[in-house]
């Protein structure tokens, strides 16, 4: 899906953590949102997903107005920093909730339910962990999880607020690899959050270098890494 | 071979957390002292002096007409005025941990109020609202619901007194647990009230169980707010400790004892439930913790 943030901002009091800011994401890019701490890219990521609305401005998704639209019709696969995984169900069960939640008319039968939960969790390769809770899991596993949840209500886009933050440097990189591949099989629009510039460079289509609630530069990593923009950009893609 | 864990460390590597074994036996000593004194002597005094007769006299009294409608008083008021508390528990809570908003410094004051009022000027409160002199009140009474000296009076007065224990125990776990979990679900499509039901509600069961048994317990034991609004009239608006009360100024003591011990047993009961749910859930209870 094609998304146009035109002219957002975001004001919470009296700090504005977005100043009008435009962007537009081709429809399949994998966009990484990049900057420093309180630079506004969770704002603009939670925006996006319905979870805040924008002081003015409008959102487009292919080409309709959604600014209005409630987070449950936006249909976007969010995944939370810290995943937020519902830790009173079985992984099972978290990764069926959007499916059982469902309207009766739309919601499929408990056993395609089972048989899809079943292939998120091959898909993410944590076949066997369906029963068990999120406690039991790993910092990379529980992360997986919640990508698997997402995509389980068939998202029209996937959002990831800092995905890789709290974990190793190996396991970053072995997920960094799985969300390439999750973004290349479906296809799915995919914007994630972080803060290491590396990360943005290696894995990203598109870089959008933020800072202090404004956007510094928009392009490939490459364009980006030839000809920084501004200073503050050059400075922090070398520091 | 040599199992230090088993052994206990020797002296001089005392965990860092530790305490030295003199310190450590002059706390238990000084809590079981305390414990035994203040809460285990009494109880079992209740039930000695209610007992003095033998078992045939105290149940005896406990038949009487009086006791029998004290005891369904007090059950009726906790049973409405109980669940009543626990969904504005729930709703105070929700609105404190989960919104921002002006004068929510000035809600969390006014949810302690009632621990800090006495509860018999909260009785007098309402007689001066409701009771027959006031507009309100000669207006009810006029129209035939009598708020003081009747049951919406003893109710109201309870749900006062026992407003705060709900809302006191689900704040900080709601707050500790955050919104995250809810914003997920609701980007999972859910609405806002099956949020409610099927993230927020069991993130806070095990919160809301404790509160409502303490409110309970409260709500049945009630006397000072209570003693002012019902008039303590018998087998109309008395309940069960201001019954014990009037039974104990009359030197009744195996009545009002066996009453009281009654009151203790409902008491003991709920505490008792409490801990076998704990038990019966006791791995739901460690999976559902912190990640
Ligand atoms: N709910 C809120 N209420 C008030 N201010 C907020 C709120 N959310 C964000 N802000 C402010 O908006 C600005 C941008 O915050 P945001 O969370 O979008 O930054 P970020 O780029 O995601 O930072 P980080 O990398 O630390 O997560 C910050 O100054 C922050 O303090
Ligand atoms: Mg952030």
């Amino acid at each position: 899906m094609h998304i146009e943030i035109d002219e957002i901002s975001k004001q919470f009091g009296t700090t504005a953590a977005l100043h009008p800011v435009s962007l537009a994401l081709p429809s399949g890019a994998l966009v990484a949102l990049l900057g420093p701490s309180g630079s506004g890219k969770t704002t603009l990521l939670r925006i996006l997903g319905g979870l805040e609305f924008p002081t003015s401005g409008r959102v487009l998704f292919d080409g309709q107005d959604a600014t209005g639209v409630t987070v449950q019709e936006r249909r976007a696969g969010f995944v939370f920093q810290s995943y937020a995984l519902f830790r009173h169900m079985t992984v099972f069960d978290n990764i069926a909730y959007g499916l059982n939640a469902r309207p009766r008319a739309t919601r499929p039968q408990k056993a395609e339910i089972a048989r899809r939960v079943t292939k998120l969790l091959d898909l993410i390769q944590l076949p066997d962990i369906g029963a068990r809770y999120p406690s039991q899991l790993s910092g990379g596993q529980r992360q997986r999880v919640a990508l698997a949840r997402a995509l389980a209500i068939e998202p029209r886009m996937l959002l990831l607020d800092e995905p890789f933050g709290a974990l190793d440097a190996k396991v970053r990189r072995e997920l960094r690899q799985g969300l390439r591949d999750i973004h290349d099989t479906t296809g799915l629009t995919t914007v994630f959050v972080t803060h290491d510039q590396e990360e943005a460079m290696e894995l990203a289509d598109l870089v959008v270098v933020m800072s202090m609630g404004r956007i510094e530069q928009i392009g490939k990593p490459q364009d980006i890494r030839a000809r920084p923009a501004t200073p503050f950009v050059r400075d922090f893609i070398t520091a | 071979m040599s199992d230090v864990s088993l052994a206990g460390p020797p002296a001089r590597f005392r965990p860092a957390t530790g305490e030295s074994a003199g310190a450590r036996w002059a706390m238990i000593v000084i809590a079981f002292t305390g414990l035994a004194i203040l809460v285990f002597a009494p109880l079992v005094a209740v039930f000695v002096v209610a007992l003095a007769d033998g078992v045939a006299a105290s149940l005896q009294s406990l038949a009487s007409r009086d006791a029998r409608d004290a005891i369904r008083l007090t059950l009726t008021i906790a049973a409405i005025s109980v669940p009543l508390n626990a969904a504005f528990g729930i709703a105070a809570a929700w609105l404190i941990t989960k919104f921002d908003f002006r004068g929510k410094a000035f809600l969390i004051t006014l949810i302690d109020l009632p621990f800090s009022v006495s509860p018999v000027v909260a009785g007098l409160c309402i007689v001066l609202m409701f009771g027959a002199n006031s507009a309100i009140g000669g207006w009810l009474v006029a129209n035939g619901f009598p708020i003081v000296f009747a049951m919406p009076g003893i109710i109201l007065a309870t749900m006062f007194v026992t407003f705060p224990f709900v809302a006191r125990e689900l704040i900080p776990v709601m707050i500790e647990q955050g919104r995250a979990e809810e914003e997920a679900a609701l980007t999972l499509g859910a609405s806002g009230w099956r949020v409610f039901r099927t993230v927020t509600l069991p993130n806070i069961r095990w919160a809301l169980l404790y509160g409502v048994l303490l409110c309970n317990a409260r709500a049945m034991g009630e006397f000072g707010a209570v003693a002012v609004v019902s008039g303590k009239i018998r087998g109309q608006t008395a309940t069960m400790p201001t019954t014990i009360e009037m039974l104990y100024q009359e030197y009744l003591s195996v009545a009002a004892f066996s009453l009281a011990a009654v009151l203790a047993l409902l008491a003991l009961v709920t505490l008792l439930l409490k801990t076998a749910l704990e038990i019966r859930h006791a791995d739901q209870l460690a999976a559902t913790h912190r990640h």
